[in-house]
């Protein structure tokens, strides 16, 4: 009769079972904040009146945003959450062994099935792929819980969104969940879990899963969630869950549960699309875009800066150049994606085509640094949000896609389908 | 009885926290030096015409997007007594109830109201009155849970006392 929402919040409250719309008091396996939220947090913290946070193993800061340091206040806002890691002994990545948040804490096992994660950041929902609730908030509610280890929450509804059929060669999750708020707009899940199920998303991989959970907040979401398949074990098997964490469990969505909404998508004729300015659920084909000519490309974020994408965006870029007029900037989500993509020669066919190559960063996917756009700029970006000065000058323009849209549009100069620079039919290459 | 009274400043739908406080200026986090931005992108006479007291009157989803307080702390640093909005997004709302900064949900008191009309707004009874217009509306009330926060002053005093009554 439960959602995996609800049991995992019924079992972090001490309860047989909550329901939508109930205020639970609900105990917290990770708190997350990063360099811009962290800061506020500690603040808040230290008005506590507490000097201990309340399992170190369990509290987690991630300098990501303006990292590595790109002015004098970034640094002492990166100086701060250095400082509060070493005098609490929290889990902190330096920079050359971290990443951005979101894809970092799966890979270094600090998040599993089960388990409740509160972040000071929207796009914690990320999480949700690995079948956890994972939830964003703010500074003084991380604060709060840093202190308590637990956390009031009002128990969303739940919505489900079955994707059937297989998707099309150059379909993504990116495009699914594009199309999923085109369609439903971005307030279309406020207050409510997003449940992914289907037969394109059974055959979709763990990044897949981790690019559409991440973007259930753009619909105005709670939490993006997945029931754990084979998929995620074998994701779980090759990273195991570092010492300390809690104990994942599998929840599953009872067959009767009640859903608030349910949602059905042929997802064999969602074609790669792209979220047109100002909003991510200005949704259209990247075949019907018409002649948007664009000034820079940027394929990174949390929400596509994994391997998979890489790897999607060096199969187009493989032997191609990156149009003269435009420029790309290639940003590893992490640095053990760095790495592989390192190893793999992914950065070869990126310096190759003329891509500008970075360290990890969110950078300028919140228009931080690292390719700030001016006036009248156009960019097309695999991050999630494309609001009014998102990534830099309000008279900029900022177009969302999968990486293999982003990387056929470097190539062509304007938005440009997948299909049409590298055909309709997409053979697997194995790096 | 606390009573606010400011003049509405009138914003649709969606507005999100980029505009709240573009992501440039997050690499502080002082009240005072966030306010200076506040709605720049969006509206940039507004840190000019803001006066204590003043109410945001929004539509639909007001203050989606990330997860920053800095846009409520923006807001509430600029003398902005209150935001009415027919809905908000779930984290603006839980960060400005948390930092003291009162939200109400009533879509009929935006609907009466133009930019510049004079609000008053009793939050105990959940009144707003549109002084300009003679009318009077009533927002949905806080869950009984939050009033404790709200009452509190903020999650900080309210977590403050809970902590307090664990050792006790
Ligand atoms: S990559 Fe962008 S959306 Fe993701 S955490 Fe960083 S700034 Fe936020």
């Amino acid at each position: 009769m439960a959602t995996i929402t609800e049991k995992i919040l019924a079992a972090h409250s001490g309860r047989a079972f909550v329901s939508p719309g109930d205020f639970a008091n609900v105990s917290v396996d990770m708190v997350l904040a990063n360099d811009i939220t962290g800061p506020l947090a500690i603040r808040e913290f230290r008005k506590l009146g507490v000097t201990r946070v309340f399992n170190p193993a369990r509290v987690v800061m991630v300098p990501d945003h303006f990292i590595p340091n790109k002015d004098i206040p970034s640094a002492i806002q990166a100086q701060d959450i250095r400082e509060f890691a070493r005098e609490q002994g929290i889990v902190y990545f330096e920079a050359g062994r971290s990443g951005i948040e979101h894809v970092l804490l799966p890979e270094e096992g600090l998040v599993g099935p089960g388990h409740v994660v509160i972040g000071a950041d929207s796009h914690t929902c990320t999480y949700g792929a690995l079948g956890a609730f994972a939830t964003g908030m703010g500074s003084t509610d991380i604060a709060a819980a840093m202190a308590t280890g637990d956390i009031w929450m009002k128990v969303p509804p739940t919505i489900k969104l079955v994707f059937h059929g297989s998707l099309q060669p150059w379909t993504s999750g990116k495009d699914l969940i594009l199309h999923a708020i085109g369609d439903i707009g971005i307030d279309g899940a406020l207050y409510s879990a997003m449940e992914f199920h289907g037969e394109a998303i059974q055959f979709m991989d763990m990044d897949g899963r981790f690019t559409m959970a991440n973007m259930a907040i753009e619909a105005g979401a709670k939490a993006g969630v997945f029931e754990v398949d084979a998929t995620t074990e074998e994701y779980l098997a090759t990273h195991p869950q570092r010492a300390g964490t809690a104990p994942c469990r599998r929840y599953f969505t009872d067959s009767n549960a009640d859903y608030s909404r349910i949602i059905e998508y042929d997802a064999s004729t969602i074609e790669p699309v792209v979220a047109f300015p100002h909003l991510p659920s200005n949704v259209r084909p990247a075949s019907t875009a018409g002649d948007v000519v664009i000034d820079q490309v940027v394929i990174g974020s949390c929400t596509n800066g994994r391997l998979s994408d890489l790897r999607i965006a060096a199969q187009i870029l493989r032997g191609r150049s990156v149009h003269e007029s435009l420029r790309c900037i290639i940003i590893p989500g992490s640095q053990r994606v760095y790495r592989q993509a390192v190893d793999e020669g992914l950065v070869h066919v990126f310096l190759d085509a003329g891509a500008v190559v970075s360290t990890p960063t969110c950078g300028p996917c919140l228009g931080g640094y690292m390719g700030i756009l001016a006036p009248g700029e156009r960019c097309l970006s695999t991050t999630n949000r494309n609001f009014v000065g998102r990534m830099g000058s309000p008279q900029s323009e900022v177009y969302l896609s999968s990486p293999a849209v982003a990387a056929a549009t470097a190539i062509a100069g304007r938005i440009s389908p997948p299909g049409n620079t590298y055909g309709e039919s997409r053979e697997e290459i194995s790096w | 009885m606390v009573v606010l009274r400011g003049k509405a400043h009138l914003y649709g739908a969606d507005v999100d926290t980029d505009a709240i406080i573009p992501a440039r200026y997050l690499n502080v986090s002082e009240p005072a030096l966030l306010a200076e931005h506040c709605m720049e992108d969006i509206d940039p006479g507004f840190r000019e015409r803001v006066s204590e007291g003043d109410v945001i009157v929004a539509t639909t989803n007001f203050g989606c997007g990330s997860s920053r307080e800095h846009a409520p702390i923006a807001i509430k640093a600029c003398g902005v007594s209150c935001i009415i909005a027919h809905s908000f997004a779930r984290i603006f709302f839980r960060n400005a109830i948390n930092i003291g900064l009162p939200l109400l949900e009533c879509p009929e008191a935006v609907s009466g109201c133009t930019d510049g009309d004079i609000l008053e707004i009793d939050l105990i009874e959940g009144k707003v009155t549109n002084a300009t217009r003679a009318l009077s509306f009533t927002a949905k009330p806080y869950p009984q849970f939050m009033m404790g926060i709200v009452n509190a002053g903020g999650l900080i005093a309210y977590t403050k006392r809970r902590l307090e009554e664990i050792e006790a």
